[in-house]
């Protein structure tokens, strides 16, 4: 199979305002391959594969493709050389038919003018081959995402591509449907088309995929045969953690007094909704932190979402202090005492042009205001006297947020939150994108605050994170919570046992 | 599903039924409505701005928006008036050619200099309004009546109006453009997700490009009826016809945010606001009440409201329905 290479990028490297994106990355796929490429956030996968695709220009390395070197400047130059990209985030159009969404780009004609009938038949036998009947005529928006989702692929096909890049397309198909979805892949291999397969669900990797390349920070850590890689080695080089103990504390969390823990103020039976949260169960006490730990797409966001109302749940069920918790929107989960701090603190958390006093001020401001007039100085005070209990650096509570560094910003939020006086805070990544520093002050900060009775539901993709700062860990693993770990059970070994296998008895013979 | 299918279909189509009923109303109502003289005379005054209006939907289709047509329009009816002792073809050559050239800098600014439509043709609709008026030394200029110059809007072919005629194949064409050439998709692909256009592969900017100029374009050829019709160019007309022309595409069911559109219900929408008009002087000449144009402005503008909220209710009840399915 080697012999016959239909691309190669070597050395390849990418900066973004001088931070290495990508750093001497090279990955290979052979023709007829389908071919795994893996990796945490942050790892390079995307860069590299919209440096492939013409989207961001390298600044060093080499591109061969189909035996020619391999220049394009745009995604349309791309498609056109024969590599077509089916984007994680939907790329289509959303008001036009399936038929524009499928042949857009290449449209029949006939006497200089489009040639609906053959189009439409195009589309229809296109979907076909994913045994979806459809009406090709209605607009892309009235169909679900899977259906969408087949769409896009169906184009990519339309193009009779040689290389078919797929940015986690299961990640919002049921089974059947990720089942036709491999069919669709193993015909495209018959049909000597590469696939190179991004995805976090390990075993779609090994049901479908020839080979794997791992990354981690920008690297390329290795390049394996599926059959000759255990699942716990594809997480441990994801991670990049060696199977054996490392010893010594990486984070700024401290043992904590069993004492400081109360009784259950959550409990959170069988939630689900759709493909990505299948049956999550955990409880969380008051004073205690609870991780949660797992792979991107295992659905812990999505479980938060749920607890906070965001999204509604499909099945399960929650008890919050002693009665059911149905929330049906954020401000239910508020005036519930919880707090939720979002992994996109740009897009979903921080008003930058804002104040650190607005920002504070935000969730509270329904309490504060009197017949709709905000009382400014109980707004005062109470900004003061976070900026100085959270130590925000800033020149004053009228400094805009945008001005702060990441972990200000953070204390901002969790100020927001704390402002609130609330009973249970859900932190999602707190520490991410923070520098050293201000992350051991953010965790000692959350340590205390669970000292002071406070129940947090901590998400964490770092390992140490969760290990060292959590009372109880929960695994979760393809939308299911398949592991519990108390603080002394919890260990490197037996999370990434636990993430890769399932369940945490199968990390003992992992390890033999 | 078939009660849905209706509301969608009436949300879609609301502005024909709206302009059916409208003109069912006037028939019922007045004596010579729907007499020769009449349809001929709302023809005649409309058709400019159905050019107009055209030129705008393609535009809005694709999320952008164009307000130097008004002026633009303006610009073309004074340079045409300029150039109309040469002939009538060369008259019209240099009116839609000054529209081109509004049209033609509106497309570089957006596409190449990536300014916001709104901010580039608020500029280019102040430097063509300025421009109009230093060629026509602010005063209207009058055309060659030698020529046969004005014979381009005052004169029927087949019994109809010449630029009614024009305006019909101007919307033929918009249609067929707009259904059948994948530059017309490739409009609509742009106003629905102008990224995920790209991603396709589509050229997005040469469709962009092409919009703003062809909006030019039209508008220019609205501005030579103007001087053709009126006799004489004039840069201070065309005031508000941008706000009209963007009327009419909204009452027609277009998307402001672009991605969804039609040519036909455009069409209707400059019908209906134009008979809506001829209707309240109708009414204006019954003698029962007198209506100042202040109070028409105002009557459009309600109706114009009602119509866009009816439309806008339906299309989501309809949308809601197929959803559940």
């Amino acid at each position: 199979m080697d012999t016959d290479i239909l691309l190669s990028m070597t050395g390849i490297d990418k900066r973004f305002a001088g931070i290495p994106a990508l750093s001497a990355a090279s990955f290979t796929v052979a023709r007829g391959e389908v071919h795994a490429l893996i990796g945490q956030n942050g790892a390079g996968k995307s860069t590299l594969i919209k440096v492939l695709t013409g989207y961001h220009r390298r600044d060093a390395g080499e591109v061969t493709f189909d035996g020619k070197p391999f220049e394009v400047a745009s995604p349309q130059q791309a498609q056109a050389n024969g590599i077509s990209t089916i984007y994680q985030e939907i790329n289509l159009v959303p008001y036009r038919s399936l038929t524009e969404n499928i042949c857009l780009g290449r449209e029949k004609r006939r006497f200089g003018l489009l040639d609906w009938a053959s189009m439409h038949r195009e589309a229809e036998n296109l979907l076909q081959r994913f045994n979806i009947r459809a009406d090709v005529r209605r607009p892309l928006m009235e169909f679900n995402t899977a259906t969408q989702q087949m769409v896009a692929i169906a184009r990519a096909i339309g193009f009779s591509a040689k290389l078919v890049i797929m940015d986690e397309p299961t990640s919002s198909l049921d089974e059947r449907e990720v089942g036709v979805l491999f069919n669709v892949i193993r015909q495209l291999k018959q049909d000597g088309v590469s696939v190179v397969f991004v995805s976090h669900k390990l075993d779609e990797l090994y049901a479908v995929c020839d080979r794997v390349t791992i990354m981690r920070d920008g690297r390329t850590i290795r390049t394996a045969r599926m059959d000759a890689i255990e699942k716990i080695e594809l997480v441990s080089s994801m991670l990049g953690r060696s199977i054996e103990k490392t010893e010594g504390h990486a984070t700024a969390f401290t043992a904590r007094d069993e004492k400081n823990i109360g009784k259950v103020l959550l409990s959170a039976d069988n939630l689900a909704v759709g493909q990505i949260v299948q049956d999550v169960s955990f409880t969380i006490r008051s004073g205690e932190i609870a991780g949660f730990a797992g792979l991107l797409g295992a659905g812990r966001t999505e479980t938060a979402r749920l607890v906070f109302g965001i999204d509604r749940l499909k099945a399960g069920a929650m008890t919050y202090g002693d009665k059911t918790f149905e929330p049906r929107r954020p401000s239910d989960a508020i005036a519930a005492g919880m707090g939720f701090c979002t992994e996109d603190r740009k897009s979903e958390g921080i008003v930058p042009d804002m104040s650190v006093a607005e920002n504070m001020m935000l969730a509270l401001m329904p309490k504060l205001a009197k017949s709709g007039v905000i009382d400014e100085k109980a707004q005062q005070e109470i900004v003061k006297r976070f900026i100085k209990q959270l130590g925000i650096k800033c020149s004053g509570p009228d400094q805009k947020v945008r001005e702060l560094s990441g972990g200000n910003q953070q204390k901002v939020l969790l100020g927001r939150w704390l402002a609130m006086n609330p009973r249970l805070l859900i932190l999602d990544e707190p520490t991410r994108g923070i520098d050293v520093g201000a992350k051991g002050e953010i965790q000692s900060l959350i340590k205390s605050l669970a000292d002071q009775g406070l129940a947090v539901l901590m998400i964490s993709s770092e390992l140490e994170e969760v290990i060292e700062g959590a009372d109880r860990v929960f695994v979760l693993r393809d939308g299911i919570s398949v592991a519990e770990f108390g603080r002394a059970a919890a260990t490197e070994d037996a999370l990434m046992g636990a993430m890769a296998h399932g369940n945490a008895p199968a990390v003992a013979e992992a390890l033999v | 599903m078939t009660r849905t299918r209706w509301i969608s279909l009436l949300g879609r189509y609301g502005v024909v039924v709206a302009l059916l009923l409208l003109v069912l109303f006037g028939w019922l109502r007045y004596d010579y409505f729907l007499g020769f003289f009449n349809i001929s005379s709302v023809l005649r005054y409309n058709s400019m701005f159905a050019l107009v209006a055209l030129g705008m939907c393609f535009v809005i289709m694709t999320g952008g928006i164009d307000l130097s047509v008004g002026s633009t329009a303006a610009l073309g009816s004074v340079v045409a008036a300029l150039f109309s002792p040469q002939g009538v073809w060369i008259g019209l050559g240099a009116g839609v050619g000054a529209g081109l050239c509004v049209g033609l800098v509106n497309a570089a600014l957006v596409t190449r200099l990536k300014i916001m439509p709104f901010i580039a043709t608020l500029a280019t609709m102040l430097a063509a309004s300025g421009t109009a008026l230093l060629l026509a030394d602010n005063q209207s200029v009058s055309v060659s009546y030698d020529s046969g110059f004005t014979s381009i809007g005052q004169d029927n072919s087949f019994g109809f109006p010449i630029p009614a005629w024009i305006a019909l194949a101007a919307y033929i064409a918009g249609w067929i453009i707009l259904n059948f050439t994948s530059t017309g998709r490739g409009v609509l692909a742009v106003g629905g997700n102008e990224d995920a256009t790209r991603m396709m592969g589509l050229p997005v900017g040469r469709i962009k490009f092409l919009v703003y100029f062809a909006s030019g374009g039209l508008a220019g050829l609205a501005g030579v009826i103007l001087a053709s019709q009126f006799g004489a160019g004039q840069p201070i007309e065309g005031v508000g016809w941008e706000l009209f022309a963007i009327a009419a595409v909204v009452v027609g069911g277009t998307l402001l945010t672009g991605g969804v559109g039609s040519v036909g219900a455009t069409l209707a929408g400059v019908l209906l606001l134009g008979i809506l008009f001829n209707v309240l002087n109708f009414e204006n000449g019954k003698g029962w009440i007198s209506l100042s144009a202040y109070w028409q402005s105002v009557i459009r503008g309600l109706f114009l409201l009602i119509v866009v909220v009816l439309q806008a209710k339906l299309a989501a009840r309809g949308n809601a329905a197929v959803r559940d399915h």
